[in-house]
């Protein structure tokens, strides 16, 4: 039954700073196991999206229900405290694009991923420190670093370091904002490979904002294609890239070499 | 046979406009009331010359490409879909269970080795890995593909071996309906055999085949029915 129900379903969300429009009118469902890239160049709306999706920040309209795991959905604004405790700490993850700003520069490794644990109640130190010696490997970070803090890695180390710590706790939906951003492209590569595999292994429900089109076309099933704030197109991944209908998008196809 | 066997896969009044906004919203009309119905172990060939829009249609069915006018109807076991119409969580489920699909170049995906490349789109469609593997290896030795390759990610690959993987990744799965665009162009005598024999095999077996294919005498020994495609040409 639940299996029919989306997992995010979004209406007519809109966000504006004053005068100035961040996103209007954005509406989408996800399901369970679906990834969603959201595209267009920056100032498009995009993290602002991705920022009152994850309720960081507040809609000045619209809604936004989430599947909560007893398949009940629920607006995300008219949560408990401990109910949102628990989609922030446990059922979501945001990796950021700068990993200073998803994990704390100065504990060590180990305890950016047991932090997370313990937050959601996890006491037992040899459980937690065996979690996380399991998560760095999944995350391809030798355990022999697992004392080290990470301002001692390179960035892409960091930045899947950030991605151990945010599926530590399983959980269903994950926000990305540019997670490959500031990568150099060898580094890149191997981080997508990353990616692709956690995603279909842990059957996740992503949101995934990006201005590279090479990084939607492999991760995502969906796209949106933002402009000014709104969605001006929106499909299958591979469709909205080898067909693309409106005018930015195909400006937008156009402009890289080969994706 | 029955009297009136159903297709697996019809194209029904298919049409394809495609609209150039960076250059000035040209309009360039492709295909117009494509009919074109495919029974289960049946091939049938798109003929017509390059530009005909013979591929077009192969990824219109796919929905790779957009269905502008008409209607793809893709016949699952207990329902028909519409690709033209399908929502896209709808068509990757059909891509998995359903159709595949032989593009002309194989898009290669950084770091992942050859057969895994192959494994995966087992995997995809429900086979256990070892199966996955198994059939994987089959294929890419049937087709001649270098075992000391296997291991490697194709991207460095010659442009018959990257399409050797590309059709063993197309045929590794169980797919009723086959969609096969110029499978054996970059391939030699001995390559383009084996692709003929996977391609009989599947025709045995009852799977639907809709492809393009310029070798002569690959295509006499595959296709049911040929279908020229400038019959279908949009008034300019
Ligand atoms: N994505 C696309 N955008 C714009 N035009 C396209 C696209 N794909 C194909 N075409 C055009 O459609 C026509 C038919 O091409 P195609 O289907 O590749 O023909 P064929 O496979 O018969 O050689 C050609 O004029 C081609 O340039
Ligand atoms: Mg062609």
């Amino acid at each position: 039954m639940t299996q029919d129900l989306p997992l995010l379903s979004v209406r007519r969300l809109g966000k504006s700073y004053g005068a100035r429009t961040g996103c209007r009118d954005v509406s989408f469902d996800i399901h369970a196991g679906e990834v969603l890239a959201v595209v267009g160049e920056s100032g498009s709306g995009k993290s602002t999206l991705l920022n009152v999706l994850s309720t960081q920040l507040a809609p000045t309209t619209g809604e936004i229900h989430y599947r909560m795991r007893d398949g009940v959905m629920r607006d995300v604004f008219a949560l408990s405290d401990a109910e949102r405790r628990f989609l922030l700490r446990t059922d979501w993850g945001f990796v950021h694009q700068d990993p200073a700003q998803g994990l704390r520069m100065t504990v060590s490794a180990g305890a950016n991923v047991g932090e997370r644990l313990m937050a959601v109640g996890q006491r037992h130190y040899g459980h937690i420190r065996h979690t996380a010696v399991d998560w760095l490997g999944r995350v391809e970070i030798d355990a022999g670093r697992i004392d080290d803090a990470p301002r001692s890695f390179s960035g892409g180390m960091r930045q899947r370091l950030q991605i151990a710590r945010n599926l530590v706790t399983h959980p269903r939906l994950v926000f990305m904002d540019e997670p490959t951003g500031g990568l150099d492209v060898s580094v890149q590569a191997r981080l997508l490979d990353l990616l692709r595999g956690l995603v279909a292994d842990l059957g996740l429900s992503v949101v995934i904002v990006t201005h590279d089109l090479a990084v939607a076309r492999l991760l995502s099933h969906r796209i949106m294609v933002m402009r000014h704030g709104t969605v001006i197109e929106t499909g299958l991944t591979d469709q909205v890239l080898d067909d693309p209908r409106e005018p930015y998008t195909q400006l937008l196809v156009s402009s890289v070499l080969q994706v | 046979m029955a009297a009136n066997p159903a297709p697996a896969l019809a194209l029904e009044a298919v049409g394809k406009t495609f609209t150039m906004h960076l250059q000035g919203g040209l309009r360039l009309p492709v295909v117009h009331g494509v009919t074109v119905r495919v029974l289960p172990g049946e091939c049938v060939v798109l003929g017509g010359p390059s530009g005909a829009g013979k591929s077009s249609l192969l990824k219109i069915a796919y929905g790779n490409y957009r269905c502008d006018e008409g209607h793809v109807l893709v016949r699952e076991p207990d329902e028909i879909v519409d690709v033209a119409t399908a929502e896209p969580r709808r068509i990757i489920r059909l891509r998995r269970t359903t159709i595949g699909y032989v593009s002309q170049f194989l898009r290669v995906i950084p770091r992942v080795p050859a057969l895994d490349v192959v494994i995966q789109a087992a995997v995809e469609q429900g086979f256990v890995p070892d199966d996955a593997a198994t059939r994987a290896r089959t294929l890419l030795a049937r087709l001649n593909v270098p075992e000391r390759l296997w291991t490697l990610p194709p991207a460095t690959f010659s442009g018959g071996e990257q399409q050797r993987v590309n059709i063993a990744r197309g045929f590794v799965a169980d797919h009723p309906i086959l969609l096969l665009d110029e499978p054996t162009a970059s391939l030699d005598a001995r390559n383009r055999a084996a692709v003929v024999d996977l391609i009989r095999e599947k025709k045995d077996r009852g799977v639907a085949i809709l492809g393009i294919f310029h070798d002569e005498d690959v295509r006499d020994r595959v296709a049911d029915r040929i279908v020229d495609v400038t019959r279908f040409a949009s008034a300019a």
